[in-house]
């Protein structure tokens, strides 16, 4: 019952939502979707991260190649199908990566997903001046932030469903077993790999199409602008603040930090990254497991709180 | 997830898209009331951190800054009554994020209801607020947008002005400077070029290629390198075993620091030495002393222009460093346009683009008219000449001073 009390809820939020800018000004429509698309990308990068606790700074990867497609293809194809290429695309890619590299772990594996993001920067760059012979491109689609908000609306209500649903099947399960410990997980049958690789793609999939939809209101890109490292580190710091591991921990991360980061940038635009830095070190610091999980615990303090060692390795 | 667990974070979140919900009509009752102004609201979001900040740094905010500071310590901007008001400065940081800078133009534009917006630092973020700009109504006058497509911008976006030219513009201008002085036996007709793999390098050395060929040069060293490359020494010592005797550059402020450097280094000075972005900065000049003289780039100035002079000289003053000699002196000048054309229409947006677009302006640039929204009376090759970094090209233009080759060696 409590399900669909809970969908009857989300579906009421959701409407709510979707009316929200018919009563604002073009700033308010521009804040929604900053935090629409912060939700959606901290959700689709917990989706992965967040269950198997494989840190990954690949976002601005994902990011970049829908951000790209969207401007290399949005003059020849309709824009649906311009989407399509792009999840095509980011999918084949997180495929590719994945298939090679999902064997790494730990510190490693945050490397190399750093190193990702560079390494796709540093090929279309070498793309656009050897072959097309021109870096910047321009997205002339008459969209304005109403019509990405809607898109970005839609696409967030996808990932949440879709990680309600993942969370609570076979291969939700089989991902916590591999968070817990990969080796038992092996054990007991999981084909490990396939697991961390579907939900790789998956995530890197809804990434993509997040840098696709925001992509036309910047109208000019080049690599510089679309694969900024920035993107990747308030994902993860979104997500973590909330709780990687809880389906509504990213958006709850998310929409107050971005909130936050707005006022400051507003208000205190010289310190912007001081603050943000110390952000960072003291959601590491002292909310390691998210600010979800935090409230649960001092709700209940009677209950033990999990052993350390583990979810120092979730935060790291 | 046990299902209270998850109504109750559901829950938890309703109530955080509600304080978010509160949060955003309590900011949309920050407006201003239009009547008994007392100031003009001016706003920008420039790259304060970030990739870009270093270019908006010394071309774009020390300019904002100091014709702040000139126009209030007038009395404020005059207006057609013959009164004045203050500006009031609304500064905002862009973080060399495109999404930032969209949508702090969003909040300067509906949220502060500012009277007029200054452009922000560099191509991408100039276009990346152009539609927002044109929609809400704001002249848009970019200068630090270095583009060939300005004239279809232009049609695009009716209240946008295009100040710095475009790529194709300073490659050919240097190519005639090049053809001039081969002809008269200063240099060979051998060019060892390099580009930086980025914007605006791409779009120098694609005109480039074409312009030189064209004017008969041949291109015995064309390398590109990738951005992020400090050490030229191979580069150089190529360059050097050509026979060579232009070697021209298209470079951004590190590489053009490092190549000056390096060229010293091994001794490399070719009689024409063309570096780019960053060899009209006047920490070029403070670096590498006297060896600057001869070497050539974008930009320039008219040294006779006393109204420059004078310029310069306030800038030296206020900001307590010396203007840059290509971008700085046109910043400054677009807010000199802003102000005048001001003073002739009053502050309704649509009488200024109007009086922008089709008046003439009397600036520490010279006399300004825009042609199709766009500056095209601009200085595309300079030289240092005597401690000064002037303009050599177009030759034709007044003021123009005659390029200088070979270069002296270096010292």
């Amino acid at each position: 019952m409590n399900t669909t009390v809970a969908f009857i809820l989300a579906a009421a939020a959701l409407a709510g939502l979707a009316i929200a800018p018919l009563f604002l000004n073009a700033y308010g429509i521009g804040l929604l979707v900053g935090m629409t698309g912060y939700v959606v990308l901290a959700s689709a990068w917990a989706m992965f991260s967040g269950p198997t606790r494989y840190v990954s700074l690949a976002t601005v990867a994902f990011f970049g190649i829908g951000a790209y497609t969207v401007a290399v293809l949005s003059e020849t194809l309709p824009y649906p199908l311009v989407l399509l290429c792009a999840c095509a695309i980011g999918l084949t890619v997180a495929l590719i990566v994945g298939l090679s590299t999902l064997r790494l772990a730990g510190i490693y594996f945050v490397i190399f997903t750093f190193g990702l993001a560079e390494l796709i920067r540093q090929l279309v760059t070498w793309y656009e001046v050897n072959v097309t012979g021109t870096l910047g491109r321009y997205i002339f689609l008459p969209f304005e932030g109403i019509h990405i908000y809607w898109q970005l609306l839609a696409l967030a209500a996808a990932t949440l469903l879709l990680s309600w649903w993942i969370n609570r099947s076979r291969l939700g399960l089989a991902l916590r077993a591999v968070g817990d410990d990969e080796v038992v997980a092996a054990h007991a049958g999981i084909n490990v790999s396939r697991a961390k690789l579907m939900l790789f793609a998956l995530s890197a999939t809804i990434i993509t199409l997040v840098g696709a939809i925001q992509a036309p209101r910047w109208v000019y890109v080049e690599p510089a602008i679309v694969f900024n490292p920035t993107i990747s580190f308030l994902t993860l710091i979104m997500a973590l603040l909330g709780g990687a591991t809880r389906l509504w921990g990213p958006a709850l991360g998310a929409i107050p930090l971005f909130l936050l980061f707005e006022w400051l940038s507003a208000n205190f635009p010289n310190y912007f990254s001081i603050i943000l830095g110390v952000f960072f070190i003291g959601i590491v610091f002292f909310l390691p497991q998210g600010v979800l999980a935090k409230i649960e615990g001092l709700r209940r303090p009677a209950r033990k709180a999990p052993p350390e060692n583990k979810e120092r390795s979730g935060a790291a | 997830m046990s299902q209270t667990v998850l109504r109750r974070a559901f829950l938890r979140s309703v109530s955080a898209f509600g304080a978010a919900a509160l949060f955003l009509s309590a900011m949309s009752e920050g407006a201003v009331a239009q009547d008994d102004r007392t100031s003009v609201r001016i706003g920008y979001a420039v790259s304060l951190s970030g990739a870009n900040a270093g270019g908006a740094g010394i071309t774009t905010i020390p300019n904002y800054r100091l014709w702040v500071e000139d126009v209030n310590a007038a009395g404020g901007l005059l207006l057609p009554d013959g009164s004045r008001l203050p500006i009031e400065v609304i500064e905002y940081d862009d973080r060399s994020s495109s999404e930032e800078a969209v949508r702090a133009v969003e909040r300067l534009a509906t949220q502060d209801e500012v009277d007029f917006i200054l452009p922000p630092w560099g191509t991408g973020f100039n276009l990346a607020i152009a539609p927002l700009m044109a929609r809400a109504g704001y002249p848009q006058i970019a200068v630090t947008a270095v583009t060939d497509r300005a004239p279809e911008f232009v049609e695009r976006w009716p209240s946008s002005f295009w100040l710095l030219g475009g790529g194709a513009d300073y490659s050919t201008a240097l190519a005639a400077v090049m053809a001039e002085a081969r002809d008269a036996g200063a240099i060979n007709n051998q060019v060892a070029m390099i580009s930086v793999a980025d914007g605006f390098g791409i779009d120098l050395v694609n005109a480039a290629r074409p312009a030189l060929t064209e004017a008969g040069f041949e291109l015995v060293y064309d390398e590109v390198f990738p951005v992020g490359t400090s050490d030229f020494s191979t580069i150089l010592n190529e360059a050097r075993a050509t026979t060579a005797d232009s070697f021209v550059a298209f470079s951004y402020p590190p590489h053009t620091f490092a190549l000056m450097q390096q060229a010293q280094v091994v001794d490399y000075s070719p009689p024409l030495f063309y570096l780019g972005v960053g060899a009209g900065f006047p920490v070029f000049q403070n670096m590498n002393a006297e060896n600057v003289e001869g070497v050539m780039s974008l930009g320039g100035i008219d040294p006779n222009n006393p109204l420059n002079a004078a310029y310069r000289e306030r800038h030296q003053e206020v900001i307590g460093a010396p203007a840059d000699y290509w971008a700085s002196v046109i910043t400054y000048s677009s807010l000199q346009m802003l102000q005048q054309a001001i003073e002739r229409v009053g502050l309704d947006r649509e009488a200024v683009t109007q009086e922008l677009a089709t008046g003439t302006f009397e600036t520490a640039a010279g006399t300004i008219m825009l042609e199709n929204n766009q500056l095209r009376d601009l200085w595309w090759v300079g030289q240092w000449q005597g401690g000064t970094f002037v303009g050599v090209a177009p030759t034709d233009r007044e003021g123009a001073s005659a390029p200088q080759l070979p270069k002296p060696g270096w010292n």
